[in-house]
């Protein structure tokens, strides 16, 4: 009997936005997900939008314009391309492509009408932040937005503002269609927003087991599933095994660990077992234990909402250009979906 | 020259004096997002009530069960005192949420004459910049800090010490420099040129500015829809009339921050980031010569048995385990890999935050301890309180 999987909310996806608590690890996940999607093989666009730079720190290659900059090219023929998303020139290059603009182009500049417009004028900057992605992600590789020509880009992953913001930056559509009610910031916007509605984009969460993180993923897939985006995965970072079996937490958390023989054993082994050492490691030990049950009641919630959860463990020493590496590969059964999906019942 | 040590320990941060001097009067909590400012601003502010201090805290962001726990249910952006603290020192506890929008719509209100009042408070473009323009939960912090100074020592408002979060934002310089940036964005190149020609007179002072302002009208128009800009013309033109500029008052609430009897307190987590963050913040201060009290590193591991290196405690681990003896032999080397693990992660942070130190020597410090759960009640918050004043 062959057990059928639904598809995971990203089988169809080609556009992966990460979001999650600020310090949780989004650079880091969005990073070993554009690894993960590039081992297809295929390009893939991982691109920023907060100026933080976080790219060129992850994989350890100089600041990253607002050019396409490869960071990455994998043995098997993949590459990551990344791009820091900068407003000002978004809109340049964007008035550039619409307006042809040359002189007024500088003048818009000079009298501070680029800086309204990307700072102050509500919604706007996240129009074009967007606006750029849904241009990468529409553009073939004959340079034109339409047509036959295959896609410059196999899959393209943001690595997006945090979960406080990210309901309103993905749904900027209906702020700016009531600002700007004309015009082609109000007309891109709503084909914007076709694309982030679409089955073509997803939205993963990055958390740990920690309450607050918990609580905003939580609030975030609510906010997200209001307003008619996808959430896709809930990626738990930083996971920690328990050190301890299920059977000594139990009995940690409830002090009941057998001291004396505990003692006996440190005293056996050598070390000089006084009631404080002794106290102070069943201390921690019940301390460890309330900690293990926090995690396993945030992880719950998180399951409650349905959506698939992905682990990645806390690495030691920290993330780097070759430990993204390994988080990549721990992401690749998740997510790399073969393209085609084999027919049932013929073997290999 | 003599050689002096290497690495001074930091001076201890005296919380406890901070809060009983009666020069004291505004506490301000600041950091990188989620270091825990509001946790410390809630928790300094019981504290000082508890020991005589008549307190209100303003919080910004309260994780929901804090809300509910210093009675903030009701969401009215006025301090209520909060009932459940020990008051018999003499002192008392307010605490208020800050409700931005709100508080914007009462500068409104208490500056302009009704009817422009009205007018602002419907404009597309003033409802967008109040309930979502990066700065201005930050120039609205200021603006509601500087009520709550105004109003101190009346009967409906008994404070003498103002304890204040700050709001979440990436970078803790944000707060200081958000509400002049709102401010010289009002005050900014284009808005003045959007609202002269209409102060001048209408077009006649549009010809002062020559074609090019005709080609920028015409291009922003284009690309953001005419209504936008009469819509921020508008706004800027009621606002200006309203009172002299947003800088100046912005300037104002500078002003105060650096005052004698203020006192900023840095939090930070024993992290690379937040540390270099709380870095660049205590800079800052000095450079603008604010008053800094001292850096809270806040969440630091817990270790409960002293004198039992991670090396030793590995290797009798490794001992027991290989020993094959009962479950108890078991038991106790996870005791001793955990303890490792413990010890570690605390000298790791230990050793960031004397980096701190080092390159800023005579800083006062005071580390806080993670505890088992988030702060959520009272009694969490006096523990958070005790370890801030270093017991
Ligand atoms: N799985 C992991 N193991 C160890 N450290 C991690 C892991 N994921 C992230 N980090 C570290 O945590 C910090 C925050 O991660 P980052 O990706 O920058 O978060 P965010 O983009 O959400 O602010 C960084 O120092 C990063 O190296
Ligand atoms: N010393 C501490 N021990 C345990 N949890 C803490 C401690 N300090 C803060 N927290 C928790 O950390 C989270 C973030 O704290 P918060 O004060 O809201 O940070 P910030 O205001 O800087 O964003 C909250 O859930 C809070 O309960
Ligand atoms: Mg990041
Ligand atoms: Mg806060």
């Amino acid at each position: 009997m062959t057990t059928r999987h639904t598809d995971p909310p990203w089988a169809n996806a080609r556009l992966h936005v990460v979001t999650g608590k600020g310090g949780t690890g989004k650079t880091t996940v969005a990073s070993a997900l554009a690894l993960a999607l590039a081992s297809k093989p295929g390009r893939v666009l991982l691109s920023e939008v907060e100026g933080r730079q976080g790219i060129s720190q992850t994989f350890d290659v100089p600041p990253l314009g607002t050019d396409e900059t490869r960071v990455v090219r994998l043995s098997g023929g993949g590459e990551v391309v990344g791009l820091s998303v900068e407003p000002k020139a978004a809109l340049l290059e964007y008035l550039q492509l619409f307006y042809k603009l040359g002189r007024a182009g500088r003048l818009l500049e000079k009298f501070g009408a680029i800086d309204f417009a990307t700072t102050i004028a509500p919604g706007v900057r996240d129009v074009l932040l967007i606006g750029k992605i849904y241009e990468a992600n529409r553009r073939r590789r004959d340079g034109r937005h339409k047509g036959d020509a295959a896609p410059v880009y196999d899959a393209l992953v943001l690595d997006a503002p945090p979960t406080g913001r990210i309901g309103r930056f993905l749904s900027v559509n209906s702020e700016v269609a009531d600002l700007a009610r004309v015009g082609p910031i109000h007309s891109q916007a709503g084909a914007i927003t076709r694309l982030l509605q679409s089955e073509q984009t997803v939205v993963h969460l990055v958390t740990l087991l920690e309450e607050m993180p918990v609580q905003e993923t939580l609030e975030a897939v609510n906010e997200l599933r209001s307003k008619g985006l996808r959430p896709g995965a809930i990626v738990v970072n930083m996971v920690r095994d328990p050190l301890l079996d299920d059977v000594a937490l139990d009995q940690a958390r409830a002090g009941r660990l057998h001291k004396a023989s505990i003692r006996t054993q440190l005293a056996d082994a050598g070390l000089q077992a006084t009631t404080e050492l002794v106290d102070g490691l069943l201390e921690e030990a019940r301390d460890h234990a309330q900690r293990i049950d926090l995690e396993r009641e945030q992880m719950g919630m998180l399951e409650a909402t349905g959506l698939p959860i992905v682990q990645l463990p806390a690495l030691p020493g920290g993330v780097d250009s070759g430990s993204v590496r390994e988080l990549a590969d721990l992401l690749v059964p998740a997510f790399v979906t073969p393209l085609v999906t084999p027919l049932e019942g013929v073997e290999p | 020259m003599s050689p002096g040590p290497v690495a001074k320990e930091a001076p201890a941060l005296d919380v406890d004096a901070l809060l009983a001097d009666p020069e004291t009067s505004i506490i301000v909590c600041c950091g990188a997002g989620g270091v825990g400012k509001t946790t410390t601003a809630a928790a300094l502010g019981l504290r000082a009530a508890e020991a005589g201090r008549r307190v209100v805290v303003l919080t910004i962001d309260p994780a929901r069960r804090l809300a509910q726990s210093l009675g903030l249910t009701e969401l009215d952006n006025t301090p209520r005192p909060v009932t459940d603290i020990d008051g018999s020192a003499g002192g008392s506890l307010h605490a208020m949420m800050l409700d931005m929008k709100r508080t914007f719509d009462e500068v409104v209100l208490a500056h302009a004459d009704p009817d422009k009042a009205e007018q602002i408070l419907a404009n597309p473009f003033y409802l967008a910049v109040s309930s979502s323009f990066a700065g201005t939960q930050e120039y609205m912090a200021m603006e509601k800090l500087g009520q709550l100074k105004a109003a101190a020592g009346t009967a409906d408002a008994p404070w003498d010490l103002i304890v204040v979060d700050t709001p979440p934002s990436r970078s803790a310089l944000d707060f200081l420099d958000a509400p002049n940036r709102l401010g010289s964005f009002l005050d900014g190149r284009f808005i003045r040129l959007l609202t002269a020609p209409a102060k001048a007179g209408g077009r006649a002072g549009l010809k002062v500015f020559g074609v090019g302002v005709q080609l920028v009208t015409s291009t922003m128009t284009k690309i953001l829809g005419g209504q936008l800009l009469t819509d921020v013309q508008t706004f800027v033109n009621a606002l200006d009339t309203m009172f002299g500029g947003f800088r100046e008052r912005a300037d104002e609430t500078y002003r105060l921050l650096s005052e004698h009897g203020t006192a900023f307190l840095v939090v930070a987590a024993p992290e690379r980031d937040a540390l270099r963050e709380a870095s660049y913040f205590v800079d800052r201060l000095e450079a603008d010569r604010m008053p800094l009290a001292g850096l809270v590193v806040n969440r630091i591991g817990r270790v409960e048995a002293t004198g039992l290196t991670p090396s030793r405690a590995l290797s009798v681990a490794e001992a027991l385990e290989d020993g094959g003896g009962p479950k108890s032999a078991t038991n106790a080397a996870a005791l001793l890999r955990l303890h490792a693990t413990l010890v570690r992660t605390a000298e790791r942070q230990r050793e960031l935050a004397q980096r701190f130190s080092r390159s800023h020597p005579g800083i006062p410090v005071v580390q806080v301890p993670a505890l088992g759960r988030d702060v959520h009640d009272l009694d969490s918050l006096r523990q958070v309180g005790h370890a801030l004043a270093g017991s």
